[in-house]
């Protein structure tokens, strides 16, 4: 039947398309009910902060050590790589401008994801997983506590905090790993690379960076607490959800990071 | 057993199915309050679909189960939650949060329902540790304690909010036969200590006899019978009378087919 053969490119992408529609349709309704139960039981805020602070421990100061060696690296990086092109235009005291704006627009935010991702989003899945494959999330339904609530939520809240937090330190990181280069291959002082970055940058890169960190937020903490749910039974399904909670956060933060960066283009002429 | 008390729980007609097969076939029970009851049936027979209905994991298809005077399959979702804040469910594998200590597990229900003093509770969650006989695992994590310890920390949480029903999962499944009867003999205490309704799924014989006041038998998602353990024992059913003697099914292979299908349909 070649003529249906014909069509099934087609109803796999159509199939395709539906899936993703679906799976950011569940992202978007567990995210809402995860937001709305910061504000419904105010009863028990005290234990849901309680919770959320442990999980910004966990999350946020557990992040600082590997995000400020990576951002710090990634900023010697650039630097070098931005002088390798500047040095023939005989531009290389533009290298502290390079590295600022390339770190706070665009590799701060992106980096301290991945870093997150790679630490958090995948543990939310294996951790939700674990809990549907030994029964827990029936256990917390049978007690009358939402899983929602009582996993979601303070992950959800520790993460819309901890995430802007990592980047502004992940912002300075790689400035001062910029820095380095920029004293001892670019004759700048440590005080003129700092001036000449605070010159050189306006409010407006920090900001883009942090509403897209706050995105970010709400794609891993969604991604990987949905990974989890959607666990079966069995402990190899627990390492298949991690496994995709990290594949499809990296995806998606990549994707929504190319809306955004497209958006603040087109809106702000830069 | 009197007629005159209401039953604390009860099923009519009560079918649950998932997908496109049918796992109870329409069953219709009461249990009386104070009563304990246990739920006899070999494996797919049902009767964790059973007790995961009357716990409101599962809808029901059709039919009703009553639980302390809600029906189940059209209650709410607030509903539900009263419900389930009067019943206590012992999980099979214990089911304790693993990221918090015993005591802290057995807290929690208190913690997140009642506006107990952090001070009350904490001796709440000890007389029922204690109880239990746990006390000294209190700061313990659930991987630290062994099968028995974690159902018996398992059984003081369902307890924590003094439940009117307690529901037991496989309470021996997985033990060695002296730790089994050490969690029998518990769950004796319990309902002579205790004014409590206690419904106990399990396909262990000896455990069902020792504890149960009536045995409701099901197989292959119906009931066969519902009767008081002696008049059980009596039973000329050919079905009872081979799994009290334990005779082997000459189709056991496709019971385990049917087994089998009940389980990858519901992924």
């Amino acid at each position: 039947m070649p003529r249906f053969r014909m069509l099934d490119p087609l109803s796999s992408i159509g199939g395709a398309a539906e899936n993703g529609l679906a799976y950011l349709g569940g992202l978007a309704q567990l995210l809402g009910r995860a937001g709305a139960h910061v504000f419904v039981s105010p009863l028990k805020g005290r234990l849901s902060l309680q919770r959320a602070f442990h999980q910004a421990m966990v999350i946020g100061v557990g992040a600082v050590p590997v995000v400020s060696f990576i951002t710090f690296f990634i900023g010697v990086i650039m630097a070098l790589q931005g002088a390798y092109e500047l040095k023939r235009f005989g531009a290389l005291h533009l290298v502290a401008d390079t590295v600022a704006i390339s770190i706070t627009r665009e590799l701060g935010p992106l980096v301290t994801a991945i870093v997150v991702i790679g630490r958090s989003g995948s543990a939310f899945a294996a951790e939700i997983g674990t809990m549907k494959v030994t029964e827990e999330l029936d256990a917390l339904e049978t007690m009358a506590l939402h899983p929602i609530a009582f996993l979601v939520t303070p992950k959800l809240m520790a993460m819309l905090v901890m995430m802007p937090c990592l980047t502004i330190w992940a912002d300075l990181m790689g400035v001062l790993g910029g820095s380095v280069f920029g004293v001892i291959g670019a004759d700048y002082t440590f005080g003129t690379y700092l001036a000449a970055t605070r010159d050189a940058l306006y409010m407006r890169d920090i900001t883009t960076g942090l509403v897209k960190s706050i995105v970010f937020a709400l794609v891993i903490t969604g991604v990987g607490c949905q990974e989890g749910f959607r666990t079966g039974s069995g402990s190899e399904e627990v390492g298949r959800s991690t496994t995709a909670a990290v594949v499809t956060s990296i995806f998606l933060v990549v994707l929504v990071d190319l809306i955004f960066t497209a958006v603040f283009y087109v809106t702000s002429g830069a | 057993m009197t007629d005159s008390e209401a039953p604390i729980i009860s099923g009519k007609d009560l079918r649950v199915r998932y997908g496109s097969r049918e796992i109870l076939h329409g069953l219709n029970f009461d249990v009386q309050p104070g009563e304990t009851i246990v739920i006899l049936g070999g494996s797919g027979s049902g009767k964790s679909t059973l007790l995961r209905t009357m716990v409101g994991l599962e809808k029901p298809t059709s039919g009703e189960v009553w639980v302390g005077g809600t029906n189940l399959a059209s209650a709410s979702d607030a509903e539900l939650d009263d419900v389930r804040k009067r019943i206590g469910l012992s999980f099979q594998g214990g089911a304790l949060i693993g990221s918090m200590t015993v005591g802290e597990n057995v807290a929690l229900p208190l913690q997140e329902h009642t506006n107990l003093e952090a001070s009350t509770i904490e001796v709440m969650v000890r007389i029922k540790l204690e109880q239990v006989g746990l006390l000294k695992f209190q700061h313990f994590m659930p991987s630290q304690l062994s099968g028995g310890m974690k159902k018996r920390a398992a059984l003081a949480r369902a307890m924590a909010m003094d439940p009117e029903i307690l529901f037991f999962d496989e309470p021996s499944a997985g033990l060695d036969p002296i730790v089994a009867a050490g969690i029998d003999v518990l769950i004796l205490n319990l309902k002579k200590a205790l004014a409590v309704t206690i419904v106990v799924v399990t396909h262990e014989l000896a455990s069902a006899f020792l504890i149960a006041d009536r045995i409701l038998v099901l197989d292959g998602g119906v009931i066969l019978a519902m009767s008081a353990t002696e008049e059980l024992k009596r039973s000329t059913h050919p079905r009872i009378q081979q799994f009290l003697h334990r005779v082997p099914d000459n189709n056991d292979v496709r019971d385990d087919v049917d087994h089998l299908r009940l389980f990858t349909d519901r992924i």
